[in-house]
């Protein structure tokens, strides 16, 4: 490969420099292969299935559509950013209580569109769920589980956010 | 066995209970290590390249080009391949190269090694196949009528085997018929095909970190290709995206290997969504002919078949999925009398081989549409008649085995019929538009749309059929009160470590459980398919901590002067069931280490015989479905509103995730009802993209309402029989009948909708 410059990504809070990459590679390809962050996968390729979902100035795109120079002065946050290992948010705590995990391939797409979501509708209908994650497909479990598990959360949040 | 049923007041992740799974944490923090997140420093890429044409002779091929691209490391051929040319499940029919022929748009021509994944593309590019175009055979009648040249040495018949059982003239008063079709659909897991290969010094060997269902049948066929001995290729289970039958044949393994040992340095290899669908075996498309027989009370007096299935250019499991097709004619009805005539044949499609429900899908749409036709028929209920005919234990089937599995199939229809139907009428009471068919294109108008109910009942057998010992392997050591456990076998989401720690908890009365790598440092698991595992692993699992459990008595019992046989586990602790003695089994363990292993093999069975009579299969679980559907019938818009199951689970060691797998296969069954297929025009795929193949999203899989049937099955080891299966099977014929159902009371006028999936077309112009 030829033709490469330096340019630096903010990632989870930290600037992340990238050197020698060709400027044709997706965010996603930089994230897992340049940077180290694993979590975002890849499974289509074209935006179909949001199992490389992450946060571009807070908005949900798929990395894999997105080239990563494109990405330069934005914040990025990945399923690594979203809670310390071993300090499961209460979304992911949610996906694992509630059996929405199976193989785990499409999950940390669908933890940041879930996150997402409740971050921006914290009491969602059924419905809503079911629109808002209708760009995240989960081959494995049928996706009942992974609706419980939103509404596990939006039920949790709104009685600790109960005043006692 | 109930002494080591948790007694104790504290909750314990024991058998019964749903424990998360220990994968868990990982799985949604994205440190989990799927096969994909495998690399490092150095690491190759490799790359495949493939035939554009079904069918071609090749004339030559030049790599030179590829070797002049910088960053280029290795480009292989047929030519280096050191050991077997080619491989396969059951007949060793596929080439790990196409050298002189390629029979197959995908098929592999040579694989690439180098520094970026770009630069394999232009390597790739640069390769100069020089072809000579053949006639593709493509129709499966044309491969049985013996009317095309054979398009591989072994013929163009994989399998054909006939039933006949009992007489085959006899005639009922009741007569229907109907001939079915089904397109191929793909497993489309999220986690695509990938590979980690790390050569032994000298190449004397080779380490695969691969993301497989039976890590134990890819070291034999890679052993073989590699020529190198079977103990010095060792598999490690890379994490597994979701397999669904898709990963059980050879991809990608040989073509890694061979690259890792050719340049001395690890190489992975990761496939693009459309080199997927190439590169792996699909469902069968089938056709399928029935008559019903049937008294006028409708009762089955005997049934007519004829099945082909096209299974595409190499034979992989076809001759074991048409035995399941044909041995499950009758699904879950007593029938007397049968003549079945099944073909799978090869033709120059995309391989087909195993997926979810393996041959019982097909099987499935076309008897679950003739009970409709004879209930219609016969002027009975779609629930009357399968209650009228349901099978029970005891009964013969077709092939002269009897019902030996508990098969409470009435009680699976009366307890689906049992559950609630949706309380939402059509559009909901918000006459939110997104609850319509067509949703977000806000298409239909909800004064048009109908609504139908339809049924669909299977029986599925469960394990490897006609002589097939597909045992499995599992070591437990128990030391210092923890339980470390060791198998073989390929965790893919379906969650066999959960149940794994989950006996052990049980059988052993400890609560610390530590999962051993899964890798071919222990006896073969066999693979996870056939709705398997939990009878086979779990079975091995448990008979490993059994035999450790006894060893953990003699002990105790020795120490305290008690006849081991009078010991028991009651929570965590070694009781004495005639004494006072209780002690901790973390303090009895203490200081010992108790390391056992055990294989696990279920009965024995028979292959089938010229007339299709044999006792071929293990056992069988069995399953209903109700669907309920909205239609447009004007846009042959279908939304699928609910789906209610009832599902024979002999006992639910788990029952999240027996849940889970209850939901996971009915969005495939309603993905093949109504979505999903690989369309090939002139052997040429056109659909090799998440845009243009179809997968169920969060929109169209409805609420599923479940009851689990608990009848604890005497054969199986913990009494529990395998899930996986069933919720697929069934579920897709109860959506098209309710499809069916919704059109006949638009006009009162049935139509067939005899070809899954059911298009918008096939709704909407098949009403003229």
């Amino acid at each position: 490969m030829t033709a490469m410059e330096v340019y630096t990504l903010r990632v989870n809070g930290d600037d992340r420099e990238v050197a020698d990459a060709w400027l044709g590679e997706s965010l996603l390809y930089v994230l897992r292969e340049r940077l180290g962050l694993l979590a975002a996968k890849g499974a289509c390729e074209q935006g179909e299935c949001g199992s490389c979902s992450v946060l571009v100035d807070q908005h949900l795109v798929c990395s894999c559509l997105v080239l990563a120079a494109s990405a330069v002065g934005r914040e990025i946050v990945t399923v690594e950013g979203l809670a310390p290992v071993g300090v499961p948010s209460d979304v992911q705590r949610a996906f694992v209580d509630a059996g929405a995990v199976q193989c785990g391939f499409c999950t940390p797409g669908l933890v940041m569109a879930a996150t997402d979501l409740l971050d921006r509708i914290p009491d969602p209908t059924d419905m809503q769920i079911r629109e808002e994650l209708a760009g995240n497909v989960c081959r494995c479990t049928g996706y009942g589980r992974l609706v419980a598990a939103v509404q596990q959360v939006a039920v949790a949040r709104r009685e600790a956010g109960e005043p006692a | 066995m109930t002494a080591s049923v948790a007694v104790g007041a504290r909750a314990r992740d024991v058998v019964g209970t749903s424990p998360a799974r220990p994968d868990g944490i990982a799985k949604v923090q994205g440190t989990f290590q799927f096969s994909s997140d495998l690399g490092g420093d150095g690491v190759l890429w490799g790359m495949t390249l493939r035939s554009p044409h079904p069918h071609a002779r090749i004339v030559s091929i030049d790599v030179g080009p590829a070797w002049r691209i910088d960053g280029v490391a290795a480009v292989l051929t047929a030519d280096d391949v050191p050991g077997s040319p080619t491989y396969g499940l059951i007949s060793h029919d596929q080439p790990v190269f196409a050298r002189d022929v390629v029979r197959y748009v995908g098929e592999p021509i040579a694989v690439v090694a180098a520094d970026h994944p770009e630069t394999c593309r232009r390597a790739l590019a640069a390769i100069h196949v020089e072809y000579e175009v053949l006639d593709p055979l493509l129709d499966p009648e044309a491969a049985i009528a013996g009317t095309h040249p054979p398009i591989h040495p072994d013929g163009n018949v994989i399998r054909h085997q006939r039933i006949l059982c009992g007489d085959p003239d006899v005639t009922g008063e009741v007569v229907v018929e109907g001939t079915y079709e089904l397109g191929m659909q793909d497993q489309a897991f999220l986690g695509l095909e990938a590979a980690l290969a790390i050569p032994d010094p000298g190449g004397r060997g080779v380490e695969l970190h691969i993301a497989t269902q039976w890590l134990h049948e890819d070291r034999a066929q890679l052993a073989a290709c590699l020529d190198l001995p079977v103990e010095a290729v060792r598999l490690v289970l890379g994490g597994v995206g979701g397999a669904f039958g898709a990963r059980e044949d050879i991809s990608l393994q040989v073509h890694c290997c061979l690259l890792a040992l050719r340049l001395g340095r690890p190489v992975r290899m990761a496939y693009s969504r459309r080199e997927s669908f190439l590169g792996h075996v699909h469902r069968h498309p089938a056709r399928i002919w029935m008559r019903h027989h049937a008294t006028a009370d409708g009762e089955i007096v005997k049934i007519e078949a004829r099945f082909v299935l096209d299974g595409g250019a190499y034979a992989s499991t076809s001759s074991a999925v048409l035995l399941n097709a044909i041995t499950h004619t009758q699904g879950p009805y007593r029938c007397p009398n049968a003549v079945v005539d099944g073909w799978a044949v090869r033709t120059n499609h995309l391989p087909c081989g195993a997926m979810r429900g393996f041959g019982v899908v097909q099987a499935c749409f076309a008897h679950e549409s003739q009970m409709d036709r004879l209930a219609e028929a016969c002027d009975l209920d779609p629930v009357e008649i399968r209650l009228r005919n349901a099978m029970r234990t005891g009964d013969v089937l077709i092939t002269g085995q009897p019902m030996e599995s508990v098969a409470p199939v009435e009680r699976c229809i009366r307890e689906t019929a049992a559950l609630p139907l949706p309380d939402e009428p059509i559009g909901g009471h918000d006459h939110d538009p997104m609850r319509l068919p067509g949703g977000a294109g806000r298409t239909a108008d909800e004064a048009h749309v109908v609504r139908g109910i339809g049924w669909g009942v299977a029986m599925k057998n469960l394990m490897y059929s006609e002589g097939f010992d597909d045992y499995s392997t599992a070591r437990c050591r128990l030391a210092d009160g923890q339980a470390t456990l060791k198998f073989a076998t390929a965790e893919v989401g379906q969650g066999f470590v959960t149940i794994a720690a989950q006996i052990a908890r049980t059988v052993l009365g400890v609560d610390e459980v530590e999962l051993d790598r899964i890798d071919t440092q222990i006896g073969s698991a066999g693979s996870t398919s056939a709705s398997r595992q939990t009878w086979m692993s779990g079975g091995a699992v448990d008979a490993a901590c059994r035999q450790v459990r006894e060893r953990l008595f003699e002990l105790v019992g020795a120490a305290h002067g008690i006849d081991p046989l009078r010991l028991a586990i009651d929570g965590t602790d070694v009781v004495d069931t005639a004494g006072e003695l209780r002690v901790p089994v973390a303090e009895a363990t203490a200081g010992v280490v108790i390391d056992e292993t055990v294989e696990y093999h279920h009965r024995p069975t028979e292959e089938l015989d010229e007339l299709g009579q044999g006792r071929c299969h293990t056992a069988f679980a069995f399953v209903a479905h109700r669907a309920v559907v909205d239609v447009d019938p004007e846009l042959g818009l279908v939304k699928v509103v609910q789906v209610a199951t009832a599902q024979d689970v002999g006992r639910a060691l788990n029952p999240l995730s027996v849940v889970g797998q209850i939901e996971g296969g009915i969005a495939q069954g309603l993905g093949l009802a109504v979505m999903e297929e690989i369309v090939q025009t002139d052997g040429v795929i056109r659909n090799a993209s998440f845009t243009d193949y179809l997968l169920p999203t969060f929109l169209d899989m409805p609420p599923v309402v479940a009851s689990l049937v608990e009848e604890p099955d005497p054969q199986a080891p913990l009494g529990a029989k395998g899930v996986g299966e069933p919720p697929c099977i069934s579920s897709t014929p109860a959506i098209v009948a309710a499809i069916r159902d919704a059109l006949r009371q638009v006009d009162g006028v049935g139509r067939r909708l005899d070809r899954v999936p059911v298009r918008p077309s096939d709704i909407a112009l098949e009403r003229q």
